[in-house]
């Protein structure tokens, strides 16, 4: 189901509306839901918010300089736009920002803007290696629940001035502030890329190859395992049969060839391996990337686990025993994609994963009902939810903004 | 010597003091609580040594419980803690306040686990930068960022200063490598934040306390990203006429899509210094030398040395040398790395400036740079952190000649103002501290710092921890929290609604 879209909206066509906008619901005392395109509008509590603040009109590069690897554009700025400008000049975000869209069955017009990508912190299969949103941001300009503009950060990677409110801001889901500017490092596309599929490994010995690929000097840039329930989903089943343990190496063609030969070198006497090509490789990554096999269209549950890589297989282990799922994994078993055969059981995850001791999980697909009863992101101990709250407090202190979304109390 | 205005110290913290090392005694035993003046002395300055103060008394806890019942006490009884790593802050990060206790992290040293499947490890803070790598360095294993300290700095300064180095275009940050703290409020509120994977969940608080300078919570533990060493990495001598030569050169590598492991420049005097000190094999006929590093497979590492030498050629390079061993790769390192000891050497006294610009200002800075070196009367030398736009003007002058110390103080400021003015920030990785505390205002507006101290009233709103470093002035919470709402009275947005 689609939250709040029937709520009226406010449509601001430059930061000065941005600010008029959340003071007059300041003052209004009427909470907001601040949207871009709406591509992860059902990610999240269900919120009872009277107006949407639609920041999809705020667009436009307003920098790039390909030369300086550093790109600012206004939050509404399409994601897709983006990505294609960068394409031009041979460079990507590394960060790879997935698209929730086939996974939630959501139909928005746009895959998702710019302030939306920092705002949930987005990142894809190249995590392991170069990190999410919050690690290639630059600056960002916004205006918080108070009602006042700030900024942080700026346009250069090395910068310690002041508090790093930009990475503050990330993973907030616009509970604290709305974008309205973001400056992002932007960087080369890798020449080239392929896949070394290992094939028919049970769980935990992938978990054993990846870790070795990972911490060897190949340089693998991404490290996911398909289990046979899920493997034909991928590349209309043109992987090798079997469950598919994959690894992706990128940069210049010489180097890439080098590397997947020691791969192979490596991984051949633990099972039957084959190469990828670029397209291949391509195409399989962005599914693995949004969640292919459960976009089912659907409202089975679908959870997002992050747990230490080596746990991942662990995890799923131990859930079968009390559970009917279907799981795969990636950043080398350290994001467990997750989906339930019957709804509830949140207690029966979060539990199973405190019983690893470090990880956690987010309910990403459910009903509203679901999402209502039962906590979407992961409850947090005493002292750690009393500080987020005080932190809510220093920034949205009326509730303004997406009042609920991360919560009860945020 | 000027000195930078702290706050008004608490008269009654003062009058209290033999009570309060009695009771940090009672918390801490032994050689723990360090209260006699000629041994404090060793605490009285940091890497910032143009200001000294000595402490209100020394702490050196060993445990997690100690550190959260000192933190509990200071809290109940209104005193003041300033968080001290090794004590190698150049920005004055770690300068100690009369009325305050100095809480210094030394003794948590110990490496707790090394995870090498999770590639991770978990360490005090008081471990150092360099210990770690060595720590895993039987395994070919290394922690990324290396700051020019890092035999010396504590992992738990490199988190409060988000330290960088000479390998953060590619590698990142601190805050790019690290996954999770354990971390001690001033209420002594103990806290986890990440872990050994990879998204935390919630507010990005990891992200808010690296680079926090101390100001925001004590962190106990460290858990960061380590990485297979490459397989081979080799360094390019690269000489040109000139700096907007060089420049221009950094720009068509990164431009033609190659992110090199370093790429450094340094100017004429920097050059001259540090071969003179080092005997590094720098050309010294050239206005700027860049020290390119490559790293990866042996195959790509020849191929792309071979692209940087032709863009280097394209841009009027005067020499190039490629290091042919690893221990020549070394050398060509160990002259920038000494750098500013070398300048050390040649001037009684020199001043370290640390902003950041777009690399494309480079050819501005430096004019600009050139006429206030003449307008002051002082030499300046530059190294930069060519890759990413790190700049480190090292202003020299002589502490002993009156006035030296103020012009070069004013000179710094005027850099580093025209970093801000041409796009850049004040400080790329040494931290605000005391030293550059008052130049914030030239970067970010009343509401901009007024946000930030908001973050720091949600940590800490009495402002016990580390106060006087970071903002220009502590402004009181409760006051900050108001909201001045007025119903009605703000004027409907004339924007396209429903």
């Amino acid at each position: 189901m689609a939250d709040n879209t029937q709520n009226p909206a406010l449509h601001p066509r430059d930061e000065k509306d941005v600010l008029d906008a959340v003071q007059w619901a300041i003052s209004e005392r009427t909470p907001i839901e601040v949207r871009g395109h709406g591509s992860k509008q059902t990610i999240g509590r269900p919120m009872q918010v009277a107006h949407c603040l639609d920041l999809s009109g705020l667009t436009g590069v307003t920098l790039y300089e390909p030369e300086e690897l550093v790109l600012t554009a206004k939050a509404g700025t399409a994601l897709d736009e983006i990505e294609a400008l960068l394409a031009k000049n041979n460079q990507e975000l590394q960060f790879e920002p997935m698209d929730y869209r086939p996974l939630l069955g959501l139909n928005s017009a746009g895959r998702g803007t710019i302030g939306g990508v920092l705002a949930t912190n987005l990142s894809g299969p190249r995590r392991l290696k170069a990190g999410a949103a919050r690690d290639h941001v630059l600056g960002i300009r916004a205006v918080t629940g108070r009602g006042d503009l700030i900024k942080s950060g700026g346009r250069v990677v090395k910068n310690v001035t002041g508090y790093d409110l930009s990475r503050g801001l990330s993973g907030s889901w616009g509970t604290l502030a709305a974008f309205t500017e973001l400056t992002f490092k932007v960087m080369p596309r890798a020449e080239t890329q392929e896949t070394l599929v290992v094939s028919n490994l049970d769980d935990a010995e992938a978990g054993d190859v990846m870790a070795r690929a990972m911490g060897s000097n190949a340089e693998v840039s991404s490290a996911a395992h398909l289990p046979e329930s899920v493997a034909a989903k991928f590349l209309d089943g043109g992987l090798p049969e079997g469950a598919a343990t994959v690894l992706r190496v990128e940069g210049f063609a010489p180097s890439v060839d080098y590397r997947l030969g020691k791969l192979i070198e490596a991984f051949s006497p633990m099972g039957e391996c084959h190469r990828l090509n670029a397209q291949s490789t391509r195409v399989l990554w962005q599914e693995i990337r949004d969640v292919k096999p459960f976009s089912d269209d659907t409202e089975r549950v679908v959870w997002r686990v992050s747990v230490a890589p080596g746990d991942g297989h662990k995890l799923v282990a131990s859930l079968r025993l009390h559970a009917g799922i279907d799981a795969y994994y990636d950043w080398q078993g350290g994001l467990v994609w997750l989906r339930m055969e019957a709804d509830g059981e949140a207690d029966l995850v979060r539990a199973s994963i405190r019983a690893l001791g470090s990880g956690h999980a987010t309910m990403i697909r459910a009903s509203g009902s679901m999402r209502n009863e039962y906590p979407v992101f992961e409850p947090q101990e005493a002292p750690l939810a009393a500080l987020t709250r005080r932190l809510k407090q220093q920034f949205d202190p009326e509730f303004i903004l997406n009042p609920g979304r991360m919560g009860i109390e945020l | 010597m000027t000195s930078p205005k702290m706050p008004e110290p608490y008269a009654e913290v003062l009058e209290r003091r033999e009570q309060i090392v009695a009771d940090l005694r009672d918390i801490v035993s032994g050689e723990g609580v360090v209260d006699a003046t000629n041994e404090m002395r060793a605490f009285e300055t940091d890497g910032l040594t143009a200001y000294r103060q000595l402490p209100l008394v020394v702490v050196l806890p060993q445990t997690v419980e100690q550190v959260s019942s000192i933190l509990r006490y200071c809290h109940e009884n209104k005193i003041r803690v300033v968080p001290r790593g090794s004590g190698t802050s150049l920005s004055g990060g770690a300068l100690p306040l009369e009325d305050a206790v100095l809480l210094v992290m030394s003794r948590f040293n110990r490496v707790l686990d090394i995870d090498y499947p999770n590639r991770v490890a978990v360490v005090q803070p008081g471990v150092t930068n360099l210990g770690i790598t060595n720590a895993v360095a039987g395994k070919g294993f290394y922690y990324a960022p290396d700051p020019s300290s890092q035999i010396a700095c504590s992992i738990g300064g490199n988190v409060a200063e988000n330290a960088g180095g000479v390998h953060c275009l590619k590698y990142g940050l601190t805050t790019n490598n690290v996954l999770g703290v354990q971390m001690v409020l001033i209420t002594g509120e103990v806290i986890r934040l990440g872990g050994r994977h990879l998204d935390s969940t919630g507010y990005d608080l990891l992200g808010l306390i690296t680079g926090s300078e101390g100001l925001l919570a004590v962190v106990t533990e460290v858990t960061v990203r380590i990485l297979q060493k490459p397989e081979t990495a080799r360094a390019i001598l690269i000489g040109f006429a000139s700096s907007e030569d060089a420049g221009q050169c950094v720009a068509d590598v990164i431009g033609a899509g190659i992110i090199p492991g370093g790429i450094e420049m340094m100017d004429r005097l920097a050059i001259q210094a540090a071969e003179d000190f080092v005997h590094a094999g720098y050309p010294l006929g050239v206005e700027a030398l860049l020290i390119v590093e490559l790293d990866g497979p042996e195959a790509e590492v020849a191929f792309l040395i071979s692209r940087v030498v032709e863009i280097a050629n394209h841009n009027g390079a005067t020499m190039s040398r490629i290091s042919t061993s690893e221990e020549e790769r070394q050398t060509f390192w160990a002259g920038r790395k000494a750098a500013f000891p070398a300048i050390g050497r040649i001037s009684p006294d020199y001043y370290c400036m640390d902003g950041t610009i777009p690399r494309k200002a480079l050819p501005k800075v430096l004019a600009g740079m050139r006429a206030m070196s003449e307008k002051y009367g002082l030499a300046v030398a530059n190294v930069f952190h060519a890759g990413d736009g790190n700049l480190h003007p090292l202003i020299l002058y002589d502490a002993n000649k009156p006035g030296e110390l103020q012009k070069a103080e004013d000179f710094g400021s005027d850099i580093l103002r025209l970093c801000v003015e041409v796009g850049g920030v004040l400080t790329g990785e040494h931290g605000v501290g005391v030293e550059k505390r008052d130049l914030m205002p030239a970067m970010f507006s009343k509401d901009d710092l007024d946000q930030q101290i908001r973050v720091k009233c949600a940590f800490d709103d009495l402002h016990l921890l580390n106060p006087g470093k970071v903002f220009p002035e502590l402004r009181n919470c409760a006051e900050m929290g108001r909201m001045h709402i007025s119903r009605g009275q703000l004027p409907f947005p004339d924007i396209p609604r429903f």
